[in-house]
């Protein structure tokens, strides 16, 4: 970092504007929240008075030149990146615009199967295909992992015309694949290195994290600042490295982010990434140490097993994110998504996914320990409560996809409705997941199995929220003709 | 010049106390800390502008709050009280001789501290043999305990400040877990009277209902809490607080309370209309 980050200039720009009291002819139609006063008494007249319009003094997201090309500069050189761009429409968005700027139509792009559902959507769009890289699946927790070196170096060996290799950097459950290893193998085969850092916002901040794509050498990057970073919920961040040309991302971006950006998305990332700039090392430090508490209790209470770095095994997982808790619940006989159903509904604690086999709770820069004791006293008490025979409980296995066709013509493709149990065998032309974590159990142009029909089923019996296709009660698939 | 301490009982109504001085006042890691003199009530303690306790009628709470369950359970020699880093209930409890342990776990050292040097009649008994301090969040200390105490005291402040976690399931559950087959837990259960305290009374009231067989509720009149009208929940896994208590043996000990008598014991499990249907309302289980 170089430049002064005490600086933040969307911000500074909306508290001049605020105090010039100038007279609104332009959108929005409430007028600094007096056309909407029930509006104004929910969200605070502060609020409201700076959901404003582009204009001269406040930039253009489109097409910055000012106020918000200043703000992307910092945020680029807090993050370590040749260029930041401020995103509105959500993490998704930022992954969908990395993926749009290399892949077009027929393109092929490796990538873990265990990729949130934001890039096959982006493979909808353009019409590339994906080349899946197994990652291995770790069988007691029933999770999937990195990919291997050696899994990433076969698919670059077996498609040399692939454009680039996509990597979570970290995964939902905090795992990290080698991340320089495999940006020096797509980089010697002329591919591009992606990350999906949607959980990574702290690597850039925090010490003993593992690392961040831009350090690693990554191309782009698509970073969740609302998730660990602290800004509002929709803000986002698209990095890129050196050899990308931001007038062409800028271009893409352009085709289907908002012209009406969100001032209070925008100066939210401005205020979030100066907090982070200058006091990121202490907040995260702070964090890490709650999450190694936490991790500590939960595994004193016995029958849990709330997993760390001693996981890590330089390969599949090759780092581990310090500040995931994430909790094996299986041993005491409930599924994770039963205990964060019960977590909710009698005691009050919202977390942000169960699956299968695991629980998983966010703790970041807003978290205090008061907060962490509850959490762990419920789990003690869950178990207390609900401890029962784990014998029973379907363990999560890898499913390797049978990829027929692209996403794209899966899903633009001449199909029909058939009942879910008569659809093993045929090739599926829609989604299905458990959303959080979003992660897709079916894509389109997949071959549907029994094991993967079994795996549904059994996920809807444990309460998972599922989401994908057509129909929203999951008894019927679209499946090609 | 007139100087007053003020504190709102509800979103339009306010209490306020005349003071002489302002002892104490001092912010720890938990919340902010007072002590005043005043004329009417004598020496005041407030955490985070809340009255906590007053010289003049902290007797009221603290004999409440002890004496009932003490009266019932004809053998408790092991006690946890949470909170309550005055002393006033401590004081209470070191009255009987049978009880052998007083684990007291209090998460502000610096509550302790003024108050042992602002409040020395309350803390007056801190310093018995038989009790210990654990300088601790509460949550954190009881779910290492199984099996351990026949009866808890929780003397925890208002549930929208530190102390929301001693309102909660995971707490009462724990509490549950720490206590003997015929263990008691005693808790301050807030006020029936102003909207935003009733709604939490309700929702700890059917808390402790869903964890412990027998859960009743009895009332106090305490002139410097929320309109007057105070609450304890009685929760027990054996015992009856009507039904089991042993007035002889209880008179017998002539500790010469000032507000708690075996009459009123009984008198304080019979509530007001109103507040019955409020506690029926959500002890339906599920």
């Amino acid at each position: 970092m170089k430049l002064n980050q005490n600086r933040a200039p969307i911000y500074e720009a909306l508290q001049k504007f605020r105090s010039m009291r100038v007279v609104p002819f332009d959108v929005p139609g409430h007028k600094h929240g007096r056309g909407n006063p029930e509006l104004t008494a929910f969200l605070g007249e502060q609020c409201v008075a700076v959901d404003v319009n582009s204009m001269k003094p406040l930039d253009n997201l489109c097409h910055p030149v000012s106020v918000i090309r200043e703000a992307e500069i910092l945020a680029a050189d807090a993050f370590g990146a040749a260029h930041a761009f401020l995103m509105v429409g959500g993490t998704t968005s930022s992954v969908q615009s990395m993926v749009l700027s290399v892949c077009k139509r027929g393109d092929k792009i490796i990538l873990p199967r265990n990729v949130h559902r934001s890039v096959i959507n982006a493979l909808v769009l353009c019409g590339a295909v994906p080349v899946y890289v197994n990652p291995e699946v770790d069988l007691r927790l029933g999770i999937s992992l990195g990919m291997q070196r050696e899994q990433v170096a076969k698919a670059i060996s077996e498609n040399p015309d692939a454009v680039a290799v996509l990597v979570n950097n970290p995964t939902y459950y905090g795992i990290c694949s080698d991340i320089k290893a495999i940006v020096k193998m797509a980089h010697n085969a002329n591919m591009l290195c992606l990350a999906d850092e949607a959980h990574g916002t702290h690597f850039y901040f925090g010490e003993d994290m593992p690392v961040s794509a831009m350090k690693a050498g990554a191309d782009m990057a698509a970073v969740s600042m609302h998730k660990s970073g602290g800004s509002l919920t929709q803000s986002s961040l698209l990095l890129t490295g050196p050899n990308i040309n931001a007038g062409h991302v800028r271009q893409i971006i352009n085709l289907t982010q908002t012209t009406s950006g969100s001032y209070l998305l925008m100066s939210s990332l401005d205020i979030s990434r100066r907090n982070l700039a200058l006091r990121g090392k202490e907040v995260f430090s702070k964090v890490i140490d709650m999450a190694n508490y936490a991790r500590d209790e939960i595994n004193a209470i016995g029958g849990y097993y709330a997993f760390g770095e001693e996981l890590v095994n330089g390969d599949s997982i090759f780092d581990f994110d310090p500040t995931k808790l994430s909790v094996y619940t299986r041993d005491i006989g409930l599924a994770g998504i039963e205990v964060y159903d019960i977590l909710r509904d009698e005691y009050d604690i919202q977390i942000e996914f169960g699956d299968i086999g695991n629980i998983l709770a966010y703790l970041s820069i807003g978290d205090r320990p008061q907060e962490l004791e509850r959490l762990v006293s419920a789990l003690a008490d869950i178990r207390r409560c609900h401890e029962t025979d784990s014998s029973g409980l379907l363990s999560q296995e890898y499913i390797d996809p049978e990829v027929v066709t692209s996403p794209q013509e899966a899903f633009y493709a001449r199909k029909k409705s058939v009942p879910i149990e008569e659809s093993a065998g045929l090739v599926c032309s829609e989604f299905v997941m458990c959303y959080p974590p979003g992660i897709p159990i079916l894509a389109p142009g997949e071959r549907i199995t029994k094991e993967i029909l079994d795996y549904i089923e059994y996920a809807k019996i444990k309460g998972c929220s599922m989401t994908g296709p057509e129909d929203p009660d999951i008894l019927h698939l679209n499946v090609l003709e | 010049m007139e100087l007053w301490f003020s504190e709102f009982h509800a979103p339009d109504v306010k209490h306020s106390i005349r003071v002489n001085t302002h002892l104490f006042s001092q912010k720890s890691d938990y919340q902010q800390i007072d002590i005043f003199d005043t004329p009417a009530f004598g020496r005041v303690l407030t955490l985070d502008g809340n009255v906590i306790l007053t010289e003049r009628d902290e007797f009221i709470y603290d004999e409440m709050i002890t004496h009932v369950p003490m009266s019932v359970h004809p053998g408790i020699r092991d006690i946890l009280v949470i909170g309550a880093g005055d002393g006033g209930v401590v004081r209470e409890l070191a009255r009987y001789d049978t009880v052998e342990r007083i684990d007291l776990v209090e998460m502000d050292p610096q509550v302790l501290e003024a108050c042992r040097k602002y409040l020395p009649e309350n803390a007056s008994r801190l310093d018995d043999s038989r009790v210990h301090i654990y300088f601790d969040n509460a949550l954190r200390f009881i779910r290492r305990c199984k099996d351990q105490y026949d009866l808890i005291i929780v003397d925890s402040t208002d549930p929208f400040g530190p102390s929301e976690g001693y309102f909660t399931r995971e707490f009462y559950g724990s509490c549950y877990n720490a206590l003997h087959d015929d263990g008691i837990m005693v808790n301050q259960q807030g006020s029936p009277f102003f909207e935003h305290d009733a709604q939490a009374m309700q929702r700890s009231h059917q808390r402790i209902a869903n964890i412990f067989p027998i859960c009743r509720v009895y009332q106090a009149h305490i002139p410097t809490y929320a309109a007057g009208y105070w609450l304890f929940g009685f929760a027990s896994k054996k015992y009856h607080p009507i039904d089991d208590l042993n007035a002889e043996k209880w008179l017998a000990l002539h500790l010469g309370t000032q507000y708690y008598t075996t009459k009123l014991h009984i008198g304080a499990f019979y509530l007001p209309a109103f507040l019955e249907k409020m506690l029926m309302e959500v002890e339906k289980r599920p």
